[in-house]
């Protein structure tokens, strides 16, 4: 295993296979990196949707001195034989950092609130200065008699080889109050996320409930800090709802996938840290998130980039293919038949037509040369024009009886819209579905019927009628 | 409105609202309201009878919003006191419908329609009850009054802006309150929805509600509502269109922009035989004060 490197696909089949399940150091780290990311992606929900995704990096950050002084208060009481919990006591050190966080938390919104500086500037400001408080600390503790056994490093990238059965039940225990809280308190949080002036005239006590949010995101960052550390742990509370966002459109399907993303990439991240143990966890959970992530922003269905890219393509298309049917029907239907008061053109007469030459269809509309040739093959292809030959070497183009019908259709319709959006307000309250793509969807009969009107008194009807429709 | 079972407490709202029909719907006293140091709102003392629909207008920056969040306790008073139904608004919180601007919230947010309107319930639901079959039922009814109920389950982002105005309304009728308060519903929205909140508030006047609203059209006032309240950061008028909304009064309301003003203040006056609703349709003077 020594000889294949990391980065082989083979290093990592092989390590699988020689992975020891029965191990329970190996079982005890699996389950509370899993754990770590149910809970900091189901919290990391609010606080995404809140707007706060910076405030679980303030707090990460800031959780750093906590744990140091813990520590050093541990160590200083031991020595002076005042008490002796073990300055490793992973409770002591936990309750270090959440105290610490909470700390930078209240001194955020208290710069936020009580100067002209903004919430994302303050978080900047507390978050380094603990930080580097935090650093500082370290250093002299690592320096120090007991430092170097102190373990207190593993607090900056996660450790999760370090993890033992019973900081894993302490993992659990507190995974398991955050979760709890969050179903009970559902309704309300997705209150404040959405609409927190609402739940205030509604009698909520928003106030509370966001300083309650704040100290459930302070507990699923110090349930990661041992696995994780302060650096990356944010990244467990935003990149899997982040990524789970782009697969739902509801907010209750959303935090179970978020949990599910996040305790995968868990497992994952702990799993590959048990197969390479110089390194760090944190960056593999955080990678294997990542992987994640990058899949949902690409290839989501609704939301994805891809889906978006090819959406805004082929719509783009359409409009394209439309225009270019509406300018040859509208060319068409002025060379048949002049002026408005010429009666109504049977398809017939289509065979009459000399075709319009493609110099005719850019000038009705600004598109290059190679555009309006690719629409134009396009529709030829579909069967709906045809192009014919012409004594000055260029063909003509003219529409073939279905792409009549079809040409018909689609003028019809953006004049029948034209007139809607023109009379709209005469026709009284409608509940209008502007995605439709179509004024029949959404209009009733009668008012369809004056809108018909409106489009003969303007002029605007069709009078090249395809068979069907006279 | 049409829910089946009435709570003991709207049997006693009504009953109070008929034999006490003198109770002021809104009562404000000497309100004052500052931003740290600067205050926007200054001794204003107002009485708005029930049952009608009220329009607050003023300038930019008047303090029209500001009036509606501190009367329902979302902004701090610094002096002052403000009576909803004759009590102070934290008893009277189950009374209070709520329309907040619609660009207050992310309407992005992963939820849909049904489910905004749903919000309205939590506050009688109490903590930790999830709503059930008949918040949705309710919630579904108040789609419908808007006329929204066919978009139920569409992603909120996927509105049009009116849409998600009418949205909002739904959920303020989910509160089954008795006044409501709304903050510039007709602001930016289709004439669809302008029509459909104009129904609406007629339903909601003909049901003994009192809605009072921040509005900026000031051509609309006389077609919509009964009184006005016409506010500069002091109360300059306060009563019912007809005696209130005046050339007089809006001169000392809109002050240095009498120019424009005095078009719409002649409009004002000489409209007296109205023409019908959305007929007329949209024209100038739409937003203003707002340069």
């Amino acid at each position: 295993m020594e000889s294949t490197p990391f980065w082989s696909l083979k290093f990592w089949l092989e390590g699988l296979q020689s992975l020891d399940w029965t191990d329970p150091t190996l079982r005890w780290v699996v389950m509370g990196s899993v754990l770590l990311g149910v809970a900091a992606a189901v919290l990391g929900c609010f606080a995404f949707l809140r707007g706060r995704s910076l405030m679980g990096d303030a707090l990460a950050h800031a959780a750093l001195p906590g744990v140091c002084v813990a520590f050093g208060l541990a160590e200083w009481a031991r020595a002076r034989g005042l008490f002796d919990v073990g300055s490793k006591n992973l409770w002591l050190l936990l309750v270090g950092a959440g105290l610490s966080g909470m700390l930078a938390a209240w001194c955020i919104s208290f710069i936020a609130r009580n100067s002209r500086i903004k919430e994302d500037a303050a978080q900047a400001i507390v978050l380094s200065v603990f930080f580097g408080t935090g650093i500082l600390l370290l250093t002299r503790i690592q320096h120090g008699s007991s430092g170097s056994q102190s373990g207190l490093d593993k607090f900056l990238f996660g450790q999760a080889a370090s993890l033992v059965g019973s900081d894993v039940r302490t993992m659990a225990s507190m995974a398991v109050v955050l979760c709890v809280l969050t179903f009970v308190l559902y309704k309300e949080l997705k209150l404040l996320c959405f609409d927190q002036a609402f739940g205030r005239g509604l009698g909520l006590p928003m106030g509370f409930l966001d300083g309650l949010l704040l100290v459930m995101i302070v507990g699923a960052v110090v349930i990661g800090l041992q696995a994780v550390g302060v650096v990356l742990i944010s990244a467990m509370l935003i990149i899997p709802p982040a990524a789970a966002r782009f697969w739902t459109e509801k907010l209750h399907r959303m935090i179970p996938l978020a949990a599910l993303l996040g305790g995968l990439s868990g497992g994952l991240g702990a799993v590959m840290s048990a197969l390479a143990p110089r390194m760090p966890t944190g960056p593999l959970i955080v990678l294997a998130a990542t992987t994640m992530f990058t899949i949902s922003l690409l290839f989501a269905p609704q939301r994805g980039a891809l889906a978006r890219g090819w959406r805004l393509l082929s719509t783009r298309r359409m409009v394209r293919r439309e225009n270019a049917l509406r300018d040859l029907f509208e060319i068409t239907e002025e060379s048949l038949a002049p002026g408005t008061t010429t009666p109504d053109m049977p398809v017939e007469q289509l065979a009459h037509f000399e075709g319009a030459s493609e110099d005719d269809l850019r000038s009705k509309r600004g598109v290059t040369q190679a555009v309006l040739r690719g629409v134009l093959q396009e529709l030829k292809r579909a069967g709906w024009v045809e192009i014919m030959p012409h004594p000055t070497g260029k063909g003509r183009w003219r529409l073939t009886p279905a792409g009549l019908q079809k040409a018909y259709d689609v003028v019809r319709r953006h004049r029948l819209w034209e007139m809607f959006l023109m009379y709209e307000t005469s026709l009284g309250p409608q509940s209008i579905d502007r995605d439709a793509d179509a004024v029949e969807h959404f209009l009733p009969p009668e008012a369809l019927v004056h809108l018909e009107e409106m489009m003969r008194q303007n002029g605007l009807e069709p009078r090249l009628k395809p068979a069907a429709a006279s | 409105m049409q829910t089946e079972n009435i709570s003991p407490l709207e049997v006693q709202i009504s009953e109070s609202a008929n034999s006490h029909a003198q109770i002021p719907a809104l009562e404000v006293h000497d309100l004052t309201v500052a931003y740290h140091r600067k205050p926007v709102l200054w001794d204003i003392d107002l009485s708005l009878p029930a049952g009608n629909l009220i329009a607050i207008i003023g300038p930019n920056g008047a303090g029209k919003s500001t009036l509606l969040k501190s009367v329902m306790g979302l902004l701090p008073i610094a002096s002052g006191w403000a009576k909803i139904h004759g009590k102070p608004w934290h008893e009277q919180r189950q009374l209070i419908g709520y329309v907040p601007q619609r660009e207050s919230v992310d309407w992005d947010f992963p939820t849909d329609a049904l489910d905004v309107v749903m919000m309205g319930a939590y506050g009688r639901l109490g903590w930790m009850r999830r709503p059930g079959k008949a918040e949705r039922e309710a919630a579904l009814n108040c789609l419908e009054q808007v006329g929204m109920a066919s978009f139920a389950n569409r992603q909120i982002s996927q509105l049009s802006g009116g849409q998600q105005q009418r949205v909002f309304l739904a959920r303020a009728l989910a509160q089954q309150a008795q006044i409501y308060f709304m903050d510039e519903p007709f602001a930016g929205v289709d004439a669809a929805t302008e029509s459909a909140i104009v129904t609406l508030l007629q339903d909601l006047k003909a049901n003994g509600k009192t809605v009072i609203v921040v509005h900026h059209d000031l051509e609309t006032v006389r077609e919509y509502f009964d009184w006005v309240v016409l506010l500069n950061m002091r109360l300059l008028a306060a009563g019912p269109v007809a005696t209130t909304f005046t050339r007089e009064n809006l001169q000392k309301t809109y002050g240095g922009k009498l120019t424009v003003l005095s078009a719409v203040a002649d409009a004002v006056s000489l409209d007296d035989a109205r023409q019908t609703p959305f007929a007329r349709g949209r024209k100038g003077a739409k937003t203003f004060g707002e340069n």
